[in-house]
């Protein structure tokens, strides 16, 4: 039994990289979705408000896995447009889904800086560029910490929405193996969150380490 | 004739419901120092706010240098100012705040020293250095490296100032610097207010309820009463010679 897990296990790494790749590629890109949308909804432009505001509430209303279908399936039929390969089309969908949802976090932790920061840095001249950049967003930034800590281990666990549209990864050797092995099926799955769990780890230190970052604190 | 340096003309502000200032007319002078007395909630605090930017004023205007604060005149029309506008006009001005407000994740030398390499594009050595001179000047000389989160409540003030005062401003607003500092701290800050009133060439307008330092470092007090300027004078004058009765009210409760 202890040796079966382990080959199993063994067997689950040809996923690993996919699954890195993906997690590692997407959070990259939802992170700047989050901060590009997340400023455009506290720009002083309506138009540019308004549209990041419809693909904010769309893509957090929506369910990811629909997404990825219609990135998948849809788009290139309706549109003729070839988003690259389906692990692009998988990087893609998620770092748009989970970019929405990150918005609201860069958007609410700017806003929770303190209003005297700003008032300072008008006092002292410096420009709307420069009272962002070097006032608002440095503080801002701790605050986020945390919550981007949260929304990483979501994104891993999201990534195994991918083996939906045939990427090769953990879930799908997952897949493989219990169709091959049927009476070994539970333990084919247990191995599969086991490998989740061990990637998880680091982040949900991470992220541990973000709320202290955090509470050290900002204005009084 | 001295040109004023700063003109309020037929002020007015409004939030919301609440007509805050009701027509402020006011002249001030280079290097004039003027206290701004009154109750609370009477729109002090406002007057300052208005020439700094923080707060539009809805009607009237405010000239600094002869330029007109808050609004662009484009072929005979008013237009709304910019930004650029603004920024153009309030380099002349700078402020302290009541709570400081000081950039909780700099060190107090780059407090000072981040407007002087952003907003006045002086090289990094040069606003470090003109830094360390305003911070030894109100005796924070051994705190270059020290975080705003470790000093006292008055020396977060004496930073605030400094980190104004390096900007040289021609006009300097205070906002009731004093009222959130623990009273035994009031004196090293209001210690370098006097400083400043004595040996600076700038304005200062102080909004502070320190009642008896504005009298003896005012060249020119304003009693403000529900949003107008009731009386306005020398101490003397304001003090001993009004018989304004809100005022004589106003001064019992403090001496009280």
């Amino acid at each position: 039994m202890f040796e079966t897990g382990w080959n199993i296990l063994n067997y689950l790494t040809q996923g690993l990289g996919t699954t890195l790749s993906i997690f590692l590629t997407a959070t990259a890109f939802s992170f700047l979705m989050a901060f590009i949308a997340g400023l455009s909804r506290l720009s002083g432009n309506i138009l540019i408000r308004g549209v990041t505001a419809v693909y904010v509430e769309v893509f957090r209303g929506t369910s990811l896995i629909v997404q990825l279908f219609w990135l998948y399936y849809a788009v290139p039929m309706l549109f003729n447009i070839n988003l690259g390969s389906n692990w692009w089309v998988g990087v893609i969908a998620i770092a748009l889904n989970y970019g929405a949802y990150m918005s609201e976090v860069v958007r609410t932790s700017v806003l929770s800086v303190d209003k005297g920061q700003t008032e300072a840095s008008i006092a002292l001249n410096l420009t709307r560029y420069q009272r962002m950049k070097e006032v608002i967003l440095p503080q801002a930034f701790r605050l986020m910490l945390p919550e981007f800590g949260n929304y990483s281990i979501q994104i891993l666990k999201g990534t195994a929405l991918v083996s939906l549209i045939g990427l090769t990864d953990i879930l799908y050797f997952g897949d493989i193996y219990r169709s091959t092995n049927l009476s070994e099926g539970p333990l084919a799955y247990l191995m599969v969150l086991i490998m989740y769990f061990i990637i998880a780890l680091p982040l949900i230190w991470l992220s541990k380490k973000g709320e202290k970052i955090a509470r050290r604190g900002v204005a009084s | 004739m001295m040109e004023p340096i700063v003109q309020y003309k037929n002020v007015h502000k409004s939030f919301g419901d609440t007509h805050v200032l009701k027509g402020i007319n006011l002249d001030i002078n280079p290097g004039e120092k003027i206290a701004i007395i009154g109750p609370s909630g009477s729109g002090k605090t406002t007057i300052i706010r208005l020439l700094m930017t923080l707060e539009e004023p809805t009607d009237g205007d405010i000239y600094v240098a002869g330029k007109n604060l808050w609004k662009i005149e484009k072929n005979g029309k008013k237009m709304p100012a910019n930004e650029r506008h603004l920024a153009s006009v309030r380099k002349d001005i700078g402020m302290v705040f009541q709570h400081f407000n000081l950039f909780p994740h700099k060190t107090i030398l780059d407090n000072c020293a981040m407007p002087l390499i952003k907003v006045k594009k002086m090289k990094k050595s040069e606003a470090r250095e003109m830094s360390k001179q305003m911070l030894d000047r109100v005796g924070l000389g051994d705190k270059y490296d020290a975080y705003p989160s470790n000093l006292s409540g008055g020396q977060k003030q004496r930073v605030a100032m400094a980190r104004a005062l390096v900007m040289r401003p021609k006009i300097m607003l205070f906002d009731e610097v004093t009222s959130a500092l623990d009273p035994e701290l009031v004196g090293e800050v209001l210690e370098v207010i006097r400083d400043l009133a004595e040996n600076a060439s700038m304005a200062m307008v102080l909004v502070t309820h320190e009642m008896d330092f504005a009298l003896e470092i005012a060249d020119r007090v304003l009693f403000l009463d529900e949003g107008i300027i009731a009386e306005s004078g020398t101490a003397d004058e304001v003090i001993n010679k009004s018989d304004n009765p809100r005022l004589q009210n106003f001064l019992k409760r403090f001496r009280a």
